[in-house]
């Protein structure tokens, strides 16, 4: 074996991904039916109102905010949600009892939400396509922000799920943090129309960088260059592995 | 080499009155084949040690071997030895038996193992309910399940945390009878109980921890042996003379007084007759580890 750290984390990643492929009603289908409902009175209400892009409809360009949310929330869902579950029913102990290393949590737990957050993020989209025809402009930035999304969402969710002993705490991070950020990076609307301050925030806000950078794949245009994007979310998820990995290895929360 | 080497091994816990210090230098070998026993009351640190033992928790000074392998340098190449079934009846809701173990035996990275699979299935009663949902079991079915999962990976050690708390007789049987073969096959077994007549019918030596202190460390044999010999035990009514009350275990109507030998007895009985006691069901009867248990927690207070 090349990598003999790595042995038995293709198990746990099965694991995770076999765990909300079960339950796929609650973990897939639902969220797919939340972003259908954004589109159709999102869509309907403000397409005659709102130009965002020359040539490019409301609704058209709702789509990518829309499957890039969907892709970030359910990411950050998968892995937070499972370690948290463990810990609770106690049943982590069973990970904690092998000889897999830190590598292998990591590269488990993030693979598995990067999954989850794209067959969540294809269902939606394969749904807009009843509403809007398909446009790709550059596909590889799609693919390239789609995994670099969740996979910092996913991550986020690693460390979230081992420092909240409940579930409430969990809610309380999901509700307070994740959700402001997906729906202040501009989903529904570009940042230009935003007056100059809100404009100054919301660069701050690295979600934005990822809508921003999955969206220029779909129309070739972005508020800002796909590349600035890239390395700042690039950083961005550099920062949070390394911050996951630091927990892993010192055991935060599971290993006393 | 000895199949676990604990070297001094102290525990202190955080707590908000202060450090908790739920291990005091404890050192203890147990050799290859062994059929150890680790008692103690509740709260003596048996499942910190345990727990240290497997990774589960840091020592905060001291270190743990497992066949020579470091339990924290060297924890994957220590944990592949150890096969440890958890105290609390834990498991995954999400899948079924037969799942539970492939998956279990994948972290270990040993795949392709369908046919020890079954054979742990078939030694622990559980061959029927292969696919059931782990949330269909019974509570004993589910402690089966944990064994199953600690042997999964065919570990050298076998490390058992209370496995018969709260566990019916016929599972008890099967259980032990189960863990004897393996010791017979050559694992060795490290076990913590609460039933001292398990620890005296299977352990070859034992261990007493309280307070986090080893008080007792001997063969089983020598442990009976050098303990008070005899107890003289029966029923009464009356009130004891207030000379022997303080040497006496009570439990309801029974009296049981340990005895070093004949003339202890006849002490006993003479004291009995003065103080005008009724004795009924009387018996001299050999000392068992509990004798030897109470003996000397009662010692090391």
């Amino acid at each position: 074996m090349m990598f003999p750290q790595m042995q038995g984390w293709t198990s746990l990643f099965y694991k995770e991904v076999l765990r909300f492929w079960k339950v796929s009603f609650q973990t897939v289908a639902a969220p797919v039916m939340t972003a259908v409902l954004y589109l159709l009175i999102f869509g309907h209400v403000l397409e005659d109102h709102v130009q965002v892009f020359d040539g490019v409809s409301y609704t058209a360009f709702l789509v990518p905010g829309l499957v890039m949310m969907s892709v970030l929330q359910n990411a950050f869902a998968n892995s937070s949600s499972s370690l948290v579950q463990s810990k609770i029913m106690g049943s982590v102990v069973f990970i904690l009892l092998t000889p897999l290393t830190h590598w292998a949590w990591f590269a488990a737990y993030v693979g598995s939400s990067v999954v989850r957050g794209l067959v969540v993020g294809l269902g939606v989209y394969a749904v807009t396509l009843f509403f809007t025809p398909p446009v790709a402009a550059a596909p590889l930035w799609i693919l390239v922000f789609a995994l670099l999304g969740a996979a910092l969402l996913g991550t986020l969710g690693l460390i979230a799920g081992l420092w909240a002993d409940k579930f409430d705490q969990m809610a309380a991070f999901q509700n307070f943090l994740i959700m402001p950020m997906t729906f202040l990076s501009g989903v529904f609307y570009s940042i230009q129309s935003l007056p100059p301050f809100w404009q100054q925030i919301s660069h701050l806000n690295p979600f934005f960088y990822m809508i921003d950078g999955f969206r220029y794949g779909f129309f070739g245009q972005s508020d800002i260059s796909p590349w600035v994007s890239l390395g700042i979310v690039g950083v961005a998820w550099l920062a949070v592995s390394a911050l996951a990995m630091h927990l892993l290895r010192t055991g935060y929360k599971i290993r006393h | 080499m000895p199949a676990v080497s604990i070297q001094s091994v102290s525990k202190t816990y955080a707590t908000s009155k202060g450090g908790f210090q739920a291990l005091n230098h404890v050192s203890l070998d147990i050799a290859e084949g062994e059929f150890f026993g680790l008692l103690g009351p509740n709260g003596a640190g048996k499942t910190t040690l345990i727990s240290i033992l497997a990774g589960l928790t840091k020592a905060t000074s001291g270190c743990i071997t497992v066949m020579g392998k470091d339990v924290q340098q060297d924890f994957a190449a220590a944990r592949r030895q150890l096969g440890v079934v958890p105290q609390e009846l834990v498991f995954d809701p999400f899948f079924n038996v037969r799942e539970t173990l492939r998956l279990q035996s994948g972290y270990f990275g040993v795949r392709n193992n369908d046919a020890w699979i079954d054979e742990l299935l078939e030694s622990l009663g559980l061959a029927d309910k292969a696919n059931a949902n782990m949330r269909q079991l019974s509570g004993g079915m589910k402690r089966r399940v944990l064994v199953a999962q600690a042997l999964v990976h065919k570990p050298p050690i076998i490390v058992l945390d209370e496995p018969t708390a709260g566990v019916d007789v016929e599972l008890r049987q099967t259980l032990w009878h189960f863990i004897a073969k393996l010791n017979k096959q050559g694992h060795t077994v490290l076990l913590t109980t609460h039933y001292l007549e398990e620890a005296e019918a299977l352990c070859n030596r034992i261990a007493m921890l309280k307070h986090g202190n080893v008080v007792a460390l001997d063969d089983t044999s020598h442990l009976l042996q050098t303990a008070s010999s005899n107890v003289l035990q029966f029923k009464t009514d009356n009130p004891l003379p207030a000379s022997l009350a303080p040497l006496a275990r009570v439990t309801g109507r029974v009296v049981q007084l340990p005895a070093q030998n004949a003339s202890d007895i006849e002490h006993f009985l003479a004291t009995l007759r003065e103080g005008q006691v009724v004795m009924e069901d009387m018996e001299i009867r050999r000392a068992e580890l509990e004798d030897v248990f109470l003996q000397v927690m009662k010692g090391a207070a």
